[in-house]
Formats: structure tokens, sequence, C-alpha cells
């Protein structure tokens, strides 16, 4: 035991100092920094747009003074001064609009907006809106039609995900389970291919050094096997930690910048800086409304992170070691990494399917059959309960998930062993699927 | 030292031992000899127990072998290789280690090695920087570092030239001085003449010779002679105590082989040539092993 000791310091510390693995470390959480600086340029750029913008109206016709709604990034007034003083006017402002409405408004092209900067389409789009919905308001009133009671008839239907848990009714965000759930499973997946691989190119090395028969006439195969098993685990294990604490710090105090200085006052002074500019408010118009990022923020806030964490943890290593055994077998019965290929696909296709199906069918069908069923078998396991996870799952199938996923790594390890203690030491032998099979029935 | 009974080993189609049975001695440089393929590595990964044999025991001083003498046992395989990312010094420790030295006292040989052998300098290269010498010294030095009672050596000069192979030749016969117990393998017969006190023939899975270096060499001698002798060219007739072989002339001498007539010596042959002519050189032709290896290999089975 103290050798698998040796052994799983050895494997774990030649990797560890490797320039590759640092780097790797600093890489993920200066992506979410430079994730954070994105959305920190986003909100500052939408703050820009944000601003309220101030429409003059020059109604010729009459018939849409004082009809205009305020919205959050418009506000309506109407003019005092003639129309070539607006327009000097509106060289100084150059946020403002000049909205002149003719008498015959209703001809093409007639109504004409003016600013110095350009209006966007959604500005023109909104004063179009609003300018239909008063003139077919006004042409209802003159053909003597109710228009109370047909804001009444509209319907105006908003959605709210509620989930029913042990825990009473739950806000529950759809898309924030989507991300976590398909966060989870490709790094699952990835973690899976890139540290198995590892062992798989550690155990090559060993054969084509031909260290290996020195190593084996001090400890047995199998003891070499599991020490860089656990070795390399360990390794993938920092990593996710280092990337975990790393990320979470680096997400905290950029979020804490972040959502605090800029999104949540930005809200608020927008809220407080139109209430009094409101004219009327009509049914069916929402409150404010919330800009996407502290959507994301708040229903990043529904996942149940450490419920999340502790499964990604439990199934990236027992998934490792699951496919961990069987790329050891792998590499132990080929002399180069290119003959890798026809042992690597069929190992890797369960977990291959998974993944593709997990983006189109398990993550619209956390619960169906097929679902539950490739998150009990421990060779899709790994990537089909990260999906689910986030969506809930049963006690129950979790427990069986994951007593499943240690009798499957203890399987496989215990097959890939025995082929392994005889691949090692098998040199320029073209192994095939038959000889693999007579080498797993080779006695001791 | 080892005492080995009985050892069969099959592999799928083939078999690679076939009742081999050997003693080697305490003190004693084993020399483990054969063509390719005959075997040989198979006996020593069974000693190592890389393998284990489908039958038959290995006894180590008495004692079956088990997991205890594995740091026992130093072994130098044929096929060498280290990490070629690790650097030297921390994968000398590694491979001490996991023979059951601590890190201590790995160290503190490892110093002694190096300075003995010359190779101070290398301790943080990695491997993949040193010269293929370099690398074989290395190994030897992983291999001897735990004071083995038993060497294992699979060919252990290949990769030398010829001044480090001397060098290494003296470490070899040192150790054995101090007490080691080697067992090597090699298809050199130049170094087996040299080195070992024993030896055992393998071939096709047999083992087909075994005994002292010069009992076999003995056993071997078929009263065969080599004379040269100045002057005029000889006749032979029927009345000499030998029988001619082979006769050669050169510029200045007459080389005759001949071969003793029974119940005759050397010291008739010297009676029957003094009066004749006079003689350079007396010599007992003795095969040497690598003509003893190429006539048992090439004997028939069936014969044997």
């Amino acid at each position: 035991m103290n050798k698998v000791l040796l052994i799983i310091q050895r494997e774990y510390m030649v990797r560890v100092k490797k320039k590759s693995f640092i780097l790797m470390i600093f890489l993920v959480p200066a992506l979410i920094v430079a994730m954070f600086g994105v959305i920190y340029l986003i909100t500052t750029y939408s703050n820009d747009m944000n601003k309220t913008r101030t429409v003059w109206v020059m109604d010729e016709s009459g018939v849409f003074t004082g009809k205009f709604q305020n919205k959050s990034k418009l506000a309506f007034q109407t003019v005092t001064k003639s129309l070539v003083d607006e327009k000097s006017d509106l060289r100084k402002n150059e946020d403002d609009f000049l909205l002149v409405i003719p008498t015959d408004y209703s001809k093409t092209d007639a109504v004409q907006i003016f600013s110095k900067k350009e209006a966007n389409f959604t500005i023109a789009g909104e004063i179009e809106d609003q300018m239909n919905t008063i003139a077919t308001g006004n042409k209802l009133v003159t053909a003597g039609i109710d228009t109370l009671k047909l804001h009444a008839i509209k319907s105006n239907i908003s959605i709210v995900a509620k989930q029913i848990t042990d825990k009473g009714e739950q806000d529950s965000s759809i898309g924030a389970a989507y991300g976590a759930g398909i966060a989870g499973a490709i790094l699952v997946y990835l973690a899976l291919f890139i540290y198995g691989a590892q062992v798989m190119r550690g155990v090559l090395e060993e054969k084509t050094s031909r260290i290996i028969e020195v190593i084996v006439s001090s400890v047995k195969p199998f003891q070499l096997m599991l020490g860089k098993i656990i070795g390399v685990g360990l390794v993938g294990l920092t990593q996710f930690i280092l990337w975990i604490v790393l990320s979470s710090g680096v997400t905290y105090v950029a979020g804490n910048m972040l959502m605090k200085d800029k999104i949540l006052p930005a809200k608020t002074a927008q809220m407080k800086a139109h209430q009094p500019t409101k004219i009327q408010t009509s049914p069916g118009i929402s409150s404010a409304p919330q800009s996407p990022a502290i959507n994301a923020y708040n229903s990043f806030k529904t996942v149940n992170f450490p419920y999340i964490l502790g499964c990604f943890l439990f199934y990236f290593l027992s998934g490792f070691f699951l496919y961990a055994a069987l790329f050891a077998a792998v590499g132990s019965a080929v002399d180069s990494e290119t003959e890798t290929q026809q042992f690597m696909f069929p190992i890797t296709l369960p977990l291959l399917f998974t993944y593709i199906i997990s983006f189109s069918f398990l993550i619209n069908n956390p619960d169906s059959t097929l679902a539950i069923w490739l998150s009990e078998i421990p060779f899709t396991a790994p990537v089909a309960m990260m999906v689910r996870i986030p969506f809930g799952v049963p006690g129950w199938q979790l427990a069986l998930s994951m007593f499943m996923m240690v009798i499957g790594f203890l399987f496989t390890t215990w097959v890939a062993a025995r082929i392994y203690r005889v691949g090692i030491l098998m040199y320029g032998k073209k192994a095939s699927y038959k000889e693999l099979a007579k080498w797993f029935f080779y006695k001791e | 030292m080892l005492s080995i009974r009985n050892i069969v080993k099959q592999y799928a189609g083939h078999t690679a031992l076939s009742d081999v049975s050997l003693d080697v001695e305490s003190g004693q440089i084993f020399g483990l000899l054969g063509p390719n393929g005959a075997g040989k590595t198979s006996l020593i990964r069974i000693i190592n127990q890389i393998t284990a044999p489908d039958s038959g025991e290995v006894y180590f001083d008495g004692v079956k072998l088990n997991q205890s003498h594995i740091d026992r046992i130093g072994y130098l395989p044929e096929e060498r290789g280290l990490y070629k990312k690790m650097e030297i010094g921390e994968q000398m420790i590694y491979l001490a280690r996991l023979k059951g030295l601590s890190r201590d006292e790995a160290i503190k040989r490892l110093k002694y090695w190096f300075e003995k052998l010359e190779m101070q300098s290398w301790w943080n290269k990695k491997i993949e920087e040193l010269s293929k010498g370099m690398q074989q010294k290395a190994q030897f030095v992983a291999t001897i570092l735990h004071e083995p009672d038993l060497i294992i050596l699979d060919e252990p000069f290949s990769g030398f030239d010829p001044v480090n192979a001397e060098i290494i030749k003296d470490e070899i016969l040192e150790l054995n001085r101090k007490g080691a117990t080697i067992l090597f393998s090699t298809h050199r017969m130049e170094s087996v003449e040299e080195l070992c006190n024993s030896i055992a023939l393998l071939n096709k899975s047999k083992k087909i010779l075994d005994g002292k270096v010069r009992d076999i060499k003995n056993s071997y001698r078929n009263a065969t002679y080599l004379i040269e002798y100045a002057g005029e060219k000889l006749f032979f007739d029927e009345s000499q105590p030998f029988t001619l072989i082979e006769e050669k002339q050169t510029d200045d001498a007459n080389i005759i082989k001949i071969k003793l007539a029974d119940g005759a010596s050397s010291n008739d042959i010297l009676q029957y040539l003094i009066p004749k002519t006079s003689i350079n050189m007396l010599q007992e032709v003795i095969p040497t092993m690598n003509e003893i290896f190429i006539e048992k290999v090439n004997q028939k089975p069936a014969l044997s």
C-alpha cells in the first residue's frame, strides 16, 4: 500500500509541476474575468442605450397630443416653440428627437422624426406603434366602439414558472437549469476525456519507454495502475477545486463590483427618473423592465450550486475511475498512440452518444424514461445525470445511480487490470479484441 | 541462493519454458545464455515475480519466492528505459523508494554512486537530455542502489562504449566481491568466459546445458592441439602419437592441428617432434564458450 502512495505521489507531482497545468489553473478564472469584462462593457453600453430620450412632439393634426405613453427609455413632451427653434435646440440636446406630425399624417412618409443622433429602429418602431394605436383608437371612437371595453377584453398573459418541491413552491428558472445542466454535462464529458486520456498516455509512456519492466519488478501491475489512476484523478480534482475556488472568488469580487455599482443602481435610478414623468399607466403594461443581466443574475441564484458541485465532483471522480481503468487497459494493449483509436472509439461511444443527445433530447426531457435509464447506467450516467440534476432528481434515483457508478468502476477496474497486467509486457504484438480476451483469461 | 524447480510457462500458442530447473549458488556470477526466444526473459520475469509460472517453484534462500523478496532483487532489463521528462535525481529516488529505501537513505547512496561514476552534474537533468550511454549508467545505478542480494542483469553491456562497459564490469565484479549474487543473461560469450563462474544454456524453452564454466569447458576438451614449428615441412606417417587434422604453411612456420591418440599425452607429442624440428608453440585447443554454445544450440533436439 505504501508503494501505491509513492506512485500516486509521483503521478500527481509530475503533472502538477507541469507548466501547462499551472497555466490551465489560471486560464479559467482569467476567462471568467474576461467574461465579466464583456458583461461590464455591455452594461455600460446598454446604460447608454437606456438613457431616457425625450421626443418633442409637434402635432399639427392635434390627434396625438397628450396621448403618447412614456416608456422606460422614451419621454414625450409637447413642443412649445416654433419648428425652426426646436430644430436648433435639437442640435444642442443630441439625445432628443423632434417628431413632426402634419395634419395629413396618414399619408405615406408624412410623419417625420428629427435627431442629431440617428434614431434607431426600436425608437422609431415604438413611436410608430404608439401612433398606430392612438390613430386606431381614434377611429374606433369615431366608429362608436368603446375603447375601455376593448382594453378590458384584450388579454395580457405572462407566465411565472413555479416548481413544487418539498420546501413548497419555489421560483424556478428553466433557463438557469438549462444552463447548469448543459454546463455540467460538457464539463464532465471533457474532464473524463482529458484526464482519461492522460492516464492512457501515462501507461503508454511507461510501456514505450520500457520503464514498465523496472517498475513491475518492484510493484504489482495492479498497484501501478491504481496509483496512476488515483494520481491523475487527484490532479483533476485539484484542478477543478482550484477552478471552483478561484472562479467563485473572481465571480464574487467581480459580481460585487458589477452588480452593485453598475446594474442595480442603474435600474433603480431609471425607475426613479421616470416615475414622475409618467402620465398614465395603463393595464397590461408591466412595471419597469429588468435588464437581461439582472435576470440572469437572479435566476443564477435559484440554482443550488453546492448540490450541483457536489454531484459534479462525485460523477467526475466515479466516472473518471470507470473510464480511466478502461483507458489504462487500452494504453497497455498498444504500442503507440496512433493505435489507440480502434479501442478508444467503442469505449467512448456510450459517453459520446449521451453527450450528443444531452443537448437536444435530455435537456428537454430530463424526466423521460430514456433520461432515467441513461442516468442509471454507469457508462452514461456521468453526463446524463449532470444534465438532469439541475431539474431535480428523485433521491432514490440519485442514490441508485451513485451505487451503480461505484459497482461500475469496480467492475471496469477489475476487467482492465486483467488486460493491463499482460498488455504492459507485450511489445510489438498487434492487439486485437481476440487477443485482449485471451489476456483477460490468462492466469497470473 | 536461487533454486528454480521444474518451471513451466506457456503463453497462448507457444511454450516459453518447459520444465526448467537450475541452481544459482550464493556469491556466484551466473550466466544465463541462450539464443533469442529461448526463454531467458520469461525466466527472469518469473524470478522477478513480474509473471508467475504455470507450474514449478522458485526458492530464494530456501524460501518459496514471495513479495518480501522483491526488495532483495535488483533488475536491469534488456530494454532499458526511464521516465523521459523526469529529472534524473528525483527519478532515482523514486525507483529506490519503490524498492523500500527511505528518501534520505536513497539520497545518501545516490550521492555516493553519482560521485563514483562521475555523474554529479546530472542530478537535475531530465532523462531526455542525457545520451543513451548516460541513461544506461543511470539505470545501472538505479538497479543496484538498494544493495540487492541478487542482481539480475539482462544484457548489461549493450549500449555501453568500451570504456563505460569496462567501468560497469568492474562495478559488477566489486559488487560480487562484496557478496552480491549476480545472474546475467547475455549472448556475448567473451564476457561469459571473463565473468561467469557458472552458466545455464537455454534453447527452445529447454535447459540444454548447465554447470561451472570450467567443468563445461573441460568436458568439451577433445585432445586437440595446435602446434607451430619452424623449418622444413614435416611429413607424417602412422608412427606419430596423433592424427593430423589440419595443416597450414605460413612464410616462416608451419601450423598443424592434431588430435592426440588414445592414451597419449602432450609430452608424447613433444618427444616425438623435438628431434625432428624446432617447436615454436604447442597449445591445447579448448573450445570457447561460443563454440560450445553454437554446437549445443545446433544439435538436433532428438540427440540430447
